[in-house]
């Protein structure tokens, strides 16, 4: 259905503008405002407007209106832009997100809802008559008086027709502004013999009788006015009385306003044109395309470096400096790429404060939210999509975390509870940290819902971390009461899948009594990494280098078995799990012998670390990631594809999914202080 | 008789876009997915007014407004380039092209109206 597919499309833009309205309010009300804030913030809204309208929300339209009035008046400096102001655009925001909402799930707000609301900006709008109103810059600040019409002369290049433009829909345009009469001049019309038939001739004198601002009569002549010369000048009221004769308005007359005008318009223009220079609006799919023909261009180079180096060395000896030289730009440029399409988390961090706010208000909590690496920068579709799952995990830490200040007093700790948030780039991720001081997740508990839900088999013995696990399985909710705040019916499981999604882990740690901690570990990029290239059978396979810790070939008396439970591996005192790779894929004719090939030792966020079993190393190198689901379906333990320098096709193996499949063998096998868990 | 508007565009909600909107505003409309497709289209058919993208595979938005210029059945019908903020340096291409205006995207669909009739006469 295209109706259902446009509505999505207008609630995805929707959101994204809401977004950035809430970024730009909070800026707003942080002071960190620049010129252009509240144009962006007009335009946001102006936008969900514009959409809303197309479908018929007219609630939504008519709330957005109130706001674009308001930021209107912001935005031309009429008015001042105060801190109730901010407070009442928030909730205005507020206000059109559930408008959105409802009409995304078909359910209806009251009647009413919003009638408050719009009031409120009907009265900001209006603005006391005792309010302070912009004294700083006096040619913005003294409203223009609208002239009692325009004069318009137009004279159009000889090739206007060319772009199928014509002077007579100008003027039936011209006719929707208010009465026009028109004076043509001839003066420029050629002898009949040397007329070009498909030449513009004719000059055009208009007169506008209406008070309209300049930009209404100017938008008019938008796409011709690269190919005329143009002057639209104000006029006052006997000049329009002498209409027919316009060239005798007076200049003098005409002269202060208009420099009022031009005064006017300029600190607007030079606002406007500082931030355009230092960053400029880019198609996301451009980027996209850049990012996919520079990952062309390094299979590319792959390729040829591959080439290079089955010839004889002294054949072209200026080839290897080159290529050498072409990596080093290449992978420059790749990262100048990549980077444009990174962002700072801040700008979903930067909604959490007010969400614990708002949160901690309505439950009757004290808490503080301590946000650290907001400037940590990560691949924008990950910043966009973390919102949701960040925004559940906080809710969930409000609501079942952190206690009540007397609660808390009881257990002895401060009344105050904190809730952290933090960003930090490790070893080629990003992890994200969520974790409270409130009463820790309640095991027991847990183990006994799981069990009367029937997820869990009444005799079953499980370990903590087993337990913890079960919180993300579908539908697993343990709240006494449904509450208004989390308990919406969407899981854990969902926020698992959202973080997986994105080729991100999450892990939990909780100490009952004490607290819980979240850790989302995501991918820098979706695009990208470096990887070690290794080989079994005559198969090849990617290795993250970001995952690896360590490779070597064992000796015979360092692997041990351990029944059912496969081969482990003795090192430095530490025991970790061997994952024959050729077994694991079914790949014949490769090194079964652990003492004969190699084993690289990678970490996992699951299960610690995990030995994998090799043939051999190939080599170490870029690989552009493409996406096994788009093209094939889901393969656990694999996170895509790529095409190697020779042309093979080689597996991405995505290391905490093979780490899951042996999550009961890592738990189980013997393991020492030495080997860090994720969570550590 | 409605009038005919041709949108060519190789996003397809974009193109979704533009044509519920115009649709729901009376017009004739039909859809292109580059300005290839676009041209063999309007060869066949010519419409009233043709908004096109710029950036497109096969043949882009300049090339096919310049084709159409070239064909003189259409040398005198309007042509709405869809240009993003970003796309100035395009937008004069297109213009010295033959385009007769543009819209920028996202647009606001009252204005996408407004700017068709303003256009279609």
């Amino acid at each position: 259905m295209s109706f259902d597919h446009l509505r999505a499309t207008y609630f995805e833009e929707s959101a994204e503008l809401l977004e950035s309205a809430y970024a730009q309010l909070s800026d707003l009300a942080e002071g960190r405002e620049d010129g252009e804030t509240v144009h962006a913030l007009f335009r946001a809204i102006h936008s969900i407007k514009g959409g809303g309208g197309a479908f018929g929300f007219d609630r939504l339209v008519r709330l957005a209106h109130g706001m674009e009035t308001l930021l209107d008046l912001l935005r031309e400096g009429t008015l001042p832009l105060d801190a109730a102001q901010v407070a009442l655009l928030l909730r205005g925001a507020d206000a059109l997100a559930d408008l959105l909402a409802a009409e995304r799930g078909g359910t209806a707000v009251a009647a009413g809802f919003e009638d408050a609301l719009m009031q409120a900006f009907r009265i900001a709008a209006e603005a006391p008559a005792g309010a302070p109103r912009v004294v700083a810059a006096p040619a913005t600040a003294a409203p223009v008086d609208l002239p009692e019409g325009w004069r318009i002369d137009f004279r159009p290049r000889p090739e206007l027709f060319r772009n199928a433009n014509e002077p007579l829909l100008l003027v039936r345009q011209l006719q929707r502004l208010g009465p026009v009469t028109v004076t043509a001049d001839l003066t420029r019309l050629p002898p009949l013999e040397r007329m070009e038939a498909e030449d513009a001739y004719l000059d055009w004198h208009f007169v506008l009788q209406a008070a309209v601002p300049r930009g209404s009569v100017e938008e008019v002549f938008e796409f011709v006015a690269d190919d005329c010369e143009l002057t639209i000048s104000p006029i006052a009221a006997e000049v329009v009385a002498e209409a027919d004769t316009p060239q005798e308005a007076a200049p003098a007359e005409i002269a202060p306003v208009a420099a009022q005008a031009v005064a006017a318009t300029t600190p607007q223009a030079a606002a406007a044109s500082q931030p355009a220079a230092q960053s400029m609006r880019v198609d996301v799919q451009k980027i996209d395309r850049l990012v996919n023909l520079v990952g062309e261009m390094v299979i590319g180079q792959a390729m040829l470096v591959q080439h290079a180096g089955s010839l004889p060395p002294d054949l072209c000896p200026g080839l290897t400096a080159g290529l050498e030289t072409l990596s080093q730009h290449l992978r420059e440029l790749q990262e100048g790429v990549m980077s444009i399409r990174t962002q700072p988390v801040k700008s979903v961090f930067s909604r959490m404060p007010r969400l614990v706010r708002e949160l901690s208000a309505q439950l009757g909590k004290d808490v503080r939210l301590v946000v650290t690496g907001e400037s940590t920068e990560i691949d924008k579709t990950v910043v966009e999509q973390l919102a949701d799952p960040l925004t559940h995990l906080l809710r969930n830490a409000l609501d079942h975390g952190i206690e009540t200040p007397d609660q808390r007093e009881a257990a002895g700790k401060p009344r105050q509870g904190t809730v952290h948030l933090s960003a930090a780039q490790r070893s080629g991720r990003i992890v994200i940290e969520l974790s409270d001081d409130g009463r820790g997740i309640d095991r027991a508990r847990v183990l006994a819902r799981a069990r009367e839900r029937g997820l869990v088999a009444p005799d079953a013995v499980l370990s903590e971390s087993e337990i913890d696990e079960l919180i993300f399985l579908p539908s697993f909710s343990t709240a006494a009461t449904v509450s208004a705040v989390s308990g919406r019916g969407v899981g854990m499981d969902v926020v698992r899948r959202n973080i997986q999604a994105l080729g991100g882990r999450i892990a939990l740690e909780s100490r009952f009594g004490s607290g819980s901690r979240f850790l989302l570990s995501l991918p820098l990029t979706l695009a990208v990494l470096d990887g070690l290239v290794v080989s079994v059978g005559r198969e090849a396979y990617i290795l993250p280098i970001a995952a690896i810790v360590e490779s070597l070939r064992p000796r015979p008396e360092d692997i041990h078995a351990v029944v059912g439970r496969g081969d482990v591996l003795s090192i430095r005192g530490a025991y970790i799990p061997l994952l024959p790779l050729h077994r694991h894929f079914a790949v014949p004719e490769a090194e079964a012998d652990p003492s004969r090939g190699i084993v690289v030792i990678v970490e996992t966020d699951h299960a610690g670390q995990l030995g994998l079993l090799v043939d051999d190393l190939v080599g170490q190198q870029q690989v552009v990631v493409k996406s096994l689901e788009a093209n094939y379906g889901r393969v656990e333990g694999i996170g895509g594809a790529t095409i190697l320098g020779d042309g093979r096709v080689a597996l991405i193996l995505d290391i905490p999914g093979l780490g899951l499949g042996q999550g009961r063998v890592a738990a189980s096998a013997p393991r020492s202080p030495a080997t860090p868990s994720a969570l550590q | 008789m409605a009038k005919r508007v041709m949108t060519v565009d190789d996003s397809r909600t974009m193109r979704e876009m533009v044509a519920f909107t115009l649709r729901k505003a009376g017009f004739e409309v039909s859809e292109a997915a580059d300005g290839k497709l676009a041209l063999a289209a309007l060869q066949a058919a010519p419409v009233d007014v043709v908004i096109t993208d710029l950036n497109m595979p096969n043949m882009d938005g300049v090339a096919l407004i310049r084709a159409l210029r070239a064909d003189p059945r259409m040398r005198a019908t309007p042509i709405l380039m869809l240009t993003t903020e970003s796309e100035a340096s395009k937008k004069a291409e297109g213009k010295s092209a033959g385009a007769t205006g543009w819209l920028v995207k996202p647009f606001d669909p009252e204005k996408l109206i407004d700017v068709v009739k303003r256009v279609a006469g």
